[in-house]
């Protein structure tokens, strides 16, 4: 099979106005005879179900919580990006474009990193309108802020909830659909298959969470909008219930799996304290406007932070980098954090941590400017640290927080099945190999308010579907194999915990497949991986039954998928023998410690292809082709 | 670390089977809890070893565990997201507690709010609320440039105050008539306050509050329980500005 793209042909900024108008279109009085699943409710999902039953197809919109409103986009902290160049400091859609080409290392398609950046204003507009409170100023103009990897002012936020009031605003059009009798919703059921007739994505499998019962559900295309795998490391920056499952159980109906190794660690989150913890918190980045970030000079400095004088202090960031700063990308912040933690100079207990200082901002700019930018992170802060960041410098330290790589998609946002659609974290389409801080937003609300209310009528008004029903064998097997799945789960009465399978998985992954990554390391993780799962099968112990609310089943089987998708995540990093963004193979770098890329052998997204456990995945590439910009090493001196 | 500063926990945890079944206080001990555990980590830590002991865990609503999605919540000591104010049960870290306490652990209780099992309810009474008017009309793609709505800085920050609500239903937990008035109040206020919410502000009030009534929620009669548990620290002026727009809408 050949990857396809589907990018139109034309000049960049002109592609995505002259894609829209070739593409097919579905007569309105049509449109209500078509049925739609959309898995998810984050920004993505829900800004995709409410522009489709506004639109007037029906649609079925699915997710694991109680309420659409819980979807982890609600985490996001710091803003979102849109080149509406308010500030008057030169930013454009070209330069949004560009740096997000250039934070993603080249490894994302230019088409759609400029339909990104084109529709960006348009989501601020959308967002506006909603009522999203975004911060002002006394005019009752917009205040914005910088991000890393971008030296001018684009971000918008409304404090430190951004993500939050921007998935309320979605929520609030999803739930004004609801009302309308456009779009139905289906609360607290999981996706446990994706059922294909013809070939082609016709309906899920779902398991009700609270009675526990086995549903299908038919429609005429399927859209996945379910978030990244970032929790099969197990310590993550993401919700508990956050997982790989609807991507997964797709990418073994034959759906591709984009660039597996692109994992985000987010260089300020609170640093780990005990094995009793089920998850770590970021620290927006945003923060880096106003902290400084240092570790003492000297390996061994014990001394509290407040007694270490100028002289023995190392503003690492700002003196390797001077033009970003503490600004850099995420991906570079990480990897300087883990190295000088390596050289012995980290603090704190374990010395896996450094400081993010606000001694200097909150003399410069007063106590109360700094709680009004970031009051919100300095108490959960102490809430969780027990420490008053006005007084003593936060510790931070990384921890995995967003996964670049996804289900492959062509343009119009569909996978290798046809009908199956993937929108937000859950594709990999649009950050190549690191992603830029306030971009993960934009792209969901993209995805789902602006791109797919059109792909999605290109698609069924070109395809033939054939007349079927939930009657029809496909969907009675895939609905008993998840039964049986299940019930082999509970079976094994082992005596290890789903969550302590769950924490190996994640150390196999954070010491071999996180921020520093190499042959030896990877290859190891390749044989410790399928052992791991082995004895996952043999030795498990499942609470409970299948037939209730059972969140102990629930997880079982999503760790029963990392298992898997470990391995493909460790594969693919082993074969991709360059460093990127996030992908750093330590065999590959600057003299001066830089990812070093390799674009003669790797400018392609590589497309994994399922062939069954325990076979290799064959490895299909999409070749990257740079015509607007020059790949570049990338330099934030 | 230090050595020897852990705790020795005692609770009584509501269980019931399922909605139709009768529910009951067990009681079980947790030891050697570290204090910078949070609440929910301590009761994962009790789950563990339910399982391997063949007994049923405790199901508990949980999903961010940093306070903004809304889903967890549990009555701790007779107090909504427990005894620290201003924090979900998440946030809530076991050094809040002393060494050989006895907690009691229950569901949000409320006739709107029925129990699934054990500690989680059903709260999708809230969305249904949401479906009749929290929200302003707006198509996709069909908004006006960002720039030509100006909001006042003080209305701005007010509106987000309110709209910082994260839906987890504290108030009606803590009201003792169950009343969703603080979470109507704080949607009908943040709509309120800004100049898009302005045409539609009178439909809206007029059908979130006969969905509230709908619901089975009780009546508002100030006690301001809610504002002392809201976990966002939400203001109860949100109340009194719903019922402004509210006697608005009637005139």
């Amino acid at each position: 099979m050949k990857l396809d793209s589907k990018v139109p042909a034309g000049p960049l900024a002109d592609k995505w106005d002259n894609h829209r108008f070739e593409m097919k279109v579905v007569n309105p009085a049509n449109k209500r005879k078509y049925t739609l699943i959309v898995v998810g409710t984050g920004l993505g999902g829900a800004s995709a179900a409410a522009s489709l039953g506004e639109l007037g197809y029906k649609v079925k919109n699915f997710c694991i919580s109680d309420s659409p409103r819980r979807a982890h986009s609600i985490g996001a902290q710091g803003g979102i990006n849109a080149a509406k160049n308010y500030q008057n400091d030169g930013d454009s859609i070209w330069r949004l474009f560009y740096d997000t080409i250039k934070g993603g290392d080249y490894r994302a398609r230019e088409a759609n990193v400029y339909r990104l950046a084109q529709v960006s204003n348009n989501i601020i507009d959308q967002c506006v309108a909603q009522g999203v409170p975004f911060a002002r100023e006394y005019g009752g103009l917009f205040a914005n802020r910088s991000f890393g990897g971008a030296l001018v002012s684009r971000t918008f936020y409304a404090r430190g909830q951004t993500g939050q009031q921007l998935l309320l605003g979605a929520y609030s059009a999803l739930m004004a659909q609801v009302g309308a009798g456009t779009v139905e919703i289906h609360p607290r059921q999981e996706m446990v298959d994706l059922v294909l007739i013809d070939g082609k994505a016709r309906g899920i499998i779902t398991r009700n969470i609270v009675s526990g019962e086995y549903e299908s559900h038919l429609a005429d295309a399927v859209i996945l909008a379910t978030g990244g795998y970032g929790t099969a490391y197990y310590l993550s920056t993401l919700a508990v219930n956050s997982n790989a499952s609807a991507i997964w159980r797709a990418h073994k109906k034959g759906a591709f799996f984009g660039n597996p190794c692109y994992v985000q660690i987010h260089p300020t989150c609170i640093p780990r304290s005990g094995d009793y913890q089920s998850k770590l918190t970021l620290m927006s980045e945003s923060l880096r406007n106003d902290g400084r970030v240092w570790v003492p000079k000297n390996a061994g400095d014990k001394r509290p932070p407040g007694e270490i004088p100028e002289e023995d202090r190392d503003y690492y960031l700002e003196r390797r980098y001077p033009t970003f700063g503490n600004m850099v990308p995420r991906d570079v912040a990480s990897r300087n954090a883990k190295a000088v933690c390596d050289e012995g100079r980290g603090v704190g207990d374990t010395g896996l941590a450094v400081y993010l200082d606000f001694e200097d901002a909150i003399n410069r700019l007063g106590r109360h400017t700094i709680e009004e930018r970031y009051g919100n992170l300095f108490e959960m802060y102490k809430g969780i640290t027990d420490e008053n960041a006005y007084e003593v410098p936060m510790r931070i330290y990384p921890a995995v927080h967003y996964t670049m790589g996804g289900l492959w998609v062509d343009y119009n946002l569909m996978s290798t099945i046809p009908g199956l659609h993937v929108l937000g974290e859950a594709n990999f389409s649009d950050h190549g190999a690191n992603r830029l801080g306030a971009s993960a937003l934009m792209q969901g609300l993209s995805d789902g308010y602006f791109v797919i209310p059109y792909t999605i009528g290109h698609y069924l008004a070109g395809t033939e579907l054939k007349q079927t029903s939930k009657e029809d064998d496909a969907f009675k097997e895939a609905l008993n194999a998840a039964q049986e799945r299940d019930q082999k789960l509970l079976s094994v009465n082992g005596n290890k915990t789903v969550k302590e399978f769950h924490r190996d998985i994640g150390n196999i992954l954070w010491d071999n497949v996180g921020m520093g990554r190499n042959e030896e390391g990877l290859k190891k993780a390749l044989v410790e991986i399928p052992k791991l799962r082995e004895e996952f099968w043999q030795n498990v112990k499942v609470a409970g039954t299948a037939e209730s609310m059972n969140k102990n089943l629930e997880f079982a089987g999503r760790v029963a998928d990392y298992m898997e998708l470990a391995e493909l995540m460790a594969a693919d990093a082993l074969h991709r023998r360059e460093s990127c963004g996030g992908h750093f193979r330590e065999e590959s770098q600057t003299d001066e410690g830089e990812a070093l890329r390799d674009d003669e052998n790797f400018t392609y997204v590589a497309a994994w292809e399922f062939q069954g456990l325990g076979k290799e995945w064959t490895l299909h590439k999409e070749p990257l082709i740079f015509e607007n910009v020059t790949p570049s090493q990338r330099s934030y001196k | 670390m230090m050595e020897n500063k852990n705790l020795t926990i005692h609770l009584q945890v509501w269980r019931q089977e399922n909605s139709q079944s009768k529910g009951r206080f067990e009681s079980y001990t947790v030891e050697d809890v570290n204090p910078d555990m949070s609440f929910l980590e301590m009761l994962d830590t009790l789950n563990d070893k339910l399982i391997i002991q063949n007994e049923i865990p405790i199901e508990f609503d949980n999903d961010c565990r940093e306070g903004i999605c809304g889903m967890c919540g549990l009555v701790i000591n007779g107090t909504a997201h427990g005894p620290k104010s201003g924090t979900t049960t998440c946030e809530l870290r076991m050094r809040e507690f002393e060494d050989g306490d006895t907690i009691v652990v229950e569901p949000w209780r409320a006739k709107a709010f029925p129990v699934l099992k054990d500690l989680a309810v059903d709260r999708n009474a809230f969305d249904r609320i949401m479906a009749k008017g929290g929200f302003i009309t707006v198509r996709t793609g069909g908004a006006p440039e960002a720039r030509s709505i100006l909001v006042q800085k003080e209305a701005a920050d007010e509106a987000m105050d309110m709209a910082a609500c994260i839906g987890c239903g504290a108030c009606v937990a803590a009201c003792p008539n169950a009343s969703a008035a603080l979470f109507v109040g704080a949607k009908i206020s943040h709509l309120a306050l800004l100049p898009q919410g302005h045409p539609e502000a009178n439909r809206r009030v007029e059908r979130m509050v006969a969905q509230m009534d709908e619901e089975m929620f009780g009546a508002c009669s100030n006690h301001g329980e809610c504002e002392a548990v809201c976990p966002k620290e939400i203001s109860i002026s949100g109340i009194a500005r719903m019922r402004r727009e509210f006697w608005k809408a009637m005139a």
